[in-house]
């Protein structure tokens, strides 16, 4: 493979392959359900105190 | 739910899925930066004159190292007017081609030393080293006069130059054998040094701190930072580019 | 009495062959190391003789088995207490170091007190021995209470605090006998470095080992920051450290890599150092301790996620930024500048999640001295994390680069992020992990807040002005057509600066000294005699119903 090749591929197929996974990435934040999901996990830190006291 | 989002769930879920996952995310950065650097040729061109360093010039390297000269000395000329005509011809990638580690340095406090050799005499710079001030009386520069009075270890040149070679610099059987040898002849105006010069050219042999009864890291400091920028010979052929 | 016995003759073995290497050292500065490595492990030889209970032993019983229902605060208190050291240390060096640069003559004529050996001094104990403390100690605190679990392998927890300990003051210590790499943030040598990746290891051991025992089902997001901190740095503590040494008994080795190779190799490692030592170890805290202070959730989860997979992502590219117009190849520059700018999003991103989670309680910005330290350090992450890609774009960085700038740049983060933000988690643990019911003085903390900004602000803008200004005297052309000044003029000509500066670091190290003593009479158990700094003033005027008027139509 000569460096001319690779760095085609860098930035040609390999930033689309890291663009899309990236993209992936965030919209899977998104996907339906996961607000309450989020909303609980945000909260988690707080459920030792009420236990507590 | 759908199964992509069940495969998520369990990387939330999953501290070694989670670990590997952030691992890899970190890891693409470097691979695909950094490795190209050590298997591409056009990184480093070779440029004639560049050679390992004398074994005085790395003892004098180390002791530059080991007082942390970098933190306000950066070795490295960018291509800019106003650089290339206040310290001389930027810095090529191969004049540090040999240098574990390098030197390039990230801060100017003091002037960079990129294209310092022979350009003060040995003198001005014993008298520099060992009280700045006298010499160049706005400096904030640390003196360093135990430099003078310390005797430079000089025994074990054998076994740097041997460390040097398994990482890459291409030290001779002959050169490594005679290293310890080497340091002595360099900074010694009586000795023979056709081998020396021969093994390393454009080596520059005197007694470097004014006192030549004695091997001091002086010597060592003042003959390596004599060579620093000295190796490659602008004057011919290619050089002079248009700086950008 | 087996496993005692295979213990003390463990640490006897260490004292033996540490006394062996030291005797038969090739340099002075490896006999001292050898001797404080010897010493260290005669200390632990003598607690694990000392402190094994031989009643429990003769029924029977090796230890008796820690109460699972409390969770395992003893490295934690002590990281707090080691995190105050360091940091005193470590500002106070930085202080001397100022004043050497404004004054020569403090460099004592003496090889050990030269700027040159006191500077990595500084830098290594505020980042590795405050900072590293700080991080070991809070991710302790956090795994535990966001897993609900105790500590895993808890000899190992302990093992990571006083090996830690052992790592700063090999590497301290070498610093001032000039034994280093001269990788700038990665100076201590060969066998100081095998010493810190087995410590690192782990610690990486007792932190996945707790979460993979939680009984929470998710892990928290503080919990991904420190894995991903973790992780990278033991890659590139690895990677960056390769090196061969001269001899097996002696200090100096030789960097595995050479010249471009070895520059860009040291930035990937020292820009990232800052990418996730300083930044995503330094937002497990945020995460964890500013919703707790508020006693309100973050602002955003799914931000909070988005923020932490970019983050990670595009940090490890930019560490080229540091190589502009050098003999770098131009494209990684280029790829270097791209990602950096583009990082800026980011940590906005961050830095908004974290403000607005208080949103709704902006009062609490008057009212709670360590909201408003935390507040304070969002906002210097905001201000740091905005000038960083600016200085990276390359014409930005022809001018800023070699100069005090990028000083000024790093310790707006410093001081202002990473700082201000340990402190907030500092006054956060005192009270809890000692069991008072509050600190000391809260005004106390406010006195803290305002030298410690006051000390910034003359600090930050001392250095821009004098990185610009040099940038700008260098390259200064006159009418003739030659350089203006020399560069001894330049060097002159930054004198009031360096002293504006060194002042900036005096307030900010008299600040870290009033938490010293707010920190020390909390734990002694005093409360001091002030007003509260909740004051809501009581009106009995208006303290009454409206009568006579008609009452406003209520909605809907």
């Amino acid at each position: 493979m000569s460096y001319e090749a690779l760095r085609h591929f860098a930035d040609s197929w390999g930033l689309l392959f890291l663009g899309i996974i990236f993209l992936t990435m965030i919209g899977w934040t998104f996907r339906p359900g996961s607000g309450r999901k989020h909303e609980e996990a945000a909260h988690m830190i707080f459920e030792e105190d009420h236990e507590d006291g | 739910m759908s199964g992509f989002a069940k495969h998520h769930k369990k990387l939330e879920r999953n501290v070694t899925l989670l670990g590997l996952a952030a691992f890899v995310t970190v890891a693409i950065g470097g691979i695909v930066e950094i490795a190209p650097l050590f298997w591409i040729d056009n990184t480093i061109e070779k440029v004639e004159g560049v050679r390992p360093y004398t074994p005085l010039e790395l003892a004098g390297r180390n002791i530059y190292i080991r007082e942390g000269c970098y933190s306000c000395h950066s070795q490295m000329v960018r291509p800019f007017r106003d650089e290339v005509e206040r310290y001389g011809h930027y810095s090529l990638a191969a004049e540090s081609m040999y240098d574990h580690p390098f030197q390039w340095g990230s801060k100017r406090t003091g002037p960079d030393l990129a294209r310092v050799g022979g350009r003060y005499s040995d003198e001005w710079h014993v008298q520099h080293l060992i009280d700045p001030r006298s010499v160049v009386p706005e400096s904030i520069m640390p003196p360093y006069a135990f430099l003078a009075e310390k005797d430079l270890k000089a025994g074990d040149m054998v076994k740097h130059l041997t460390a040097q070679r398994r990482v890459g610099v291409p030290y001779t059987e002959e050169a490594i054998a005679a290293a310890n040898d080497d340091l002595m002849a360099q900074a010694d105006p009586t000795a023979s040094t056709t081998d020396l010069e021969k093994r390393y050219p454009k080596a520059q042999v005197r007694d470097f701190d004014g006192d030549p009864d004695r091997l001091t890291e002086m010597d060592a400091l003042v003959a390596y930072l004599q060579m620093i920028g000295t190796l490659v010979d602008f004057e011919a052929g290619e050089a002079l580019e248009e700086p950008r | 009495m087996d496993t005692l016995l295979l213990k003390a003759g463990g640490w006897l073995a260490i004292v033996f062959f540490a006394f062996i290497a030291m005797v038969l050292a090739a340099d002075a500065g490896f006999a001292v190391h050898m001797a404080i490595i010897a010493l260290a492990a005669g200390i632990a030889l003598w607690v694990t003789i000392n402190k094994a209970d031989y009643a429990a032993i003769g029924r029977g019983i090796l230890k008796a088995p820690a109460d699972p229902g409390i969770y395992d605060d003893d490295p934690i208190r002590w990281g707090v207490i080691a995190t105050i050291f360091w940091g005193i240390a470590g500002f106070l060096v930085g202080l001397i170091i100022a004043l050497q640069l404004a004054f020569p003559v403090l460099n004592l004529n003496f090889e050990y007190t030269t700027f040159g050996r006191l500077r990595p001094l500084h830098t290594s104990a505020v980042i590795f021995a405050f900072g590293g403390n700080a991080l070991i100690a809070t991710s302790y605190y956090v795994v535990q209470r966001t897993c609900r679990a105790r500590l895993a392998f808890p000899g190992l927890a302990r093992f990571v605090f006083w090996g830690y300990q052992l790592f700063i003051v090999l590497a301290a210590t070498g610093y001032l006998m000039g034994v280093t790499q001269s990788k700038e943030y990665a100076e201590p040598e060969w066998y100081v470095d095998l010493w810190l990746t087995i410590v690192w290891l782990c610690y990486a051991a007792v932190f996945i080992g707790t979460i993979v025992r939680r009984s929470e089902p998710h892990i928290y997001v503080a919990n991904w920051f420190y894995l991903s901190f973790i992780l990278t740095i033991a890659m590139l503590h690895v990677v960056n450290g390769l090196s061969m040494p001269v001899s097996l008994l002696g200090s100096k080795s030789y960097a595995a890599f050479a010249g471009v190779q070895d520059a860009l190799t040291q930035w990937w490692y020292g820009h990232n150092a800052v990418g996730f030592f300083l930044t995503a170890g330094f937002l497990a805290m945020m995460y964890y301790f500013v919703p707790k202070q508020a006693e309100r959730p973050v602002y955003s989860y799914r931000l909070s996620i988005i923020h932490f997979w970019s983050l990670i992502f595009l940090y490890i590219w930019a560490g080229p930024h540091h190589l502009h117009y050098t003999a770098l190849p131009d494209w990684a520059q280029t790829l270097g500048m791209v990602f950096s700018v583009v990082l800026w999003m980011p940590s906005w991103g961050g830095m908004i999640n974290g403000l607005m989670t208080l949103n709704g309680a902006w009062d609490k910005i008057r009212t709670d001295p360590i909201i408003r330290m935390m507040v304070l350090a969002l906002a210097f992450y905001g201000m740091s994390t905005f000038e960083g890609p600016m200085m990276s774009i390359k014409a930005v960085n022809s001018l800023s680069h070699y100069t005090d700038w990028t000083i000024g740049h790093v310790h707006s983060g410093a001081l202002g992020w990473n700082g201000m933000i340990t402190f907030a988690c500092l006054y956060y643990l005192v009270p809890r992990l000692w069991g008072k019911e509050r600190l000391y003085s809260l005004r106390m903390v406010n006195w803290h807040f305002w030298l410690a900004t006051l000390g910034i602000v003359l600090y930050a803008a001392s250095m821009w002005v004098a990185g610009i200004m040099q940038g700008l005297m260098w390259r200064e052309y006159g009418d003739d057509g030659y350089l203006v000044y020399a560069f001894s003029e330049v060097v002159s000509a930054m004198l009031p600066m360096y002293i504006i500066r060194a002042a900036g670091g005096l307030l900010y190290l008299a600040g870290a000294i009033v938490l010293v003593y707010n920190v020390w009479m909390t734990i002694a158990g005093k409360q001091r005699e002030e007003k509260p700094m909740t004051e809501t003033p009581y009106d009995e005027a208006a303290d009454k119903p409206i009568v006579g008027k008609p009452a406003i139509e209520p909605a809907e």
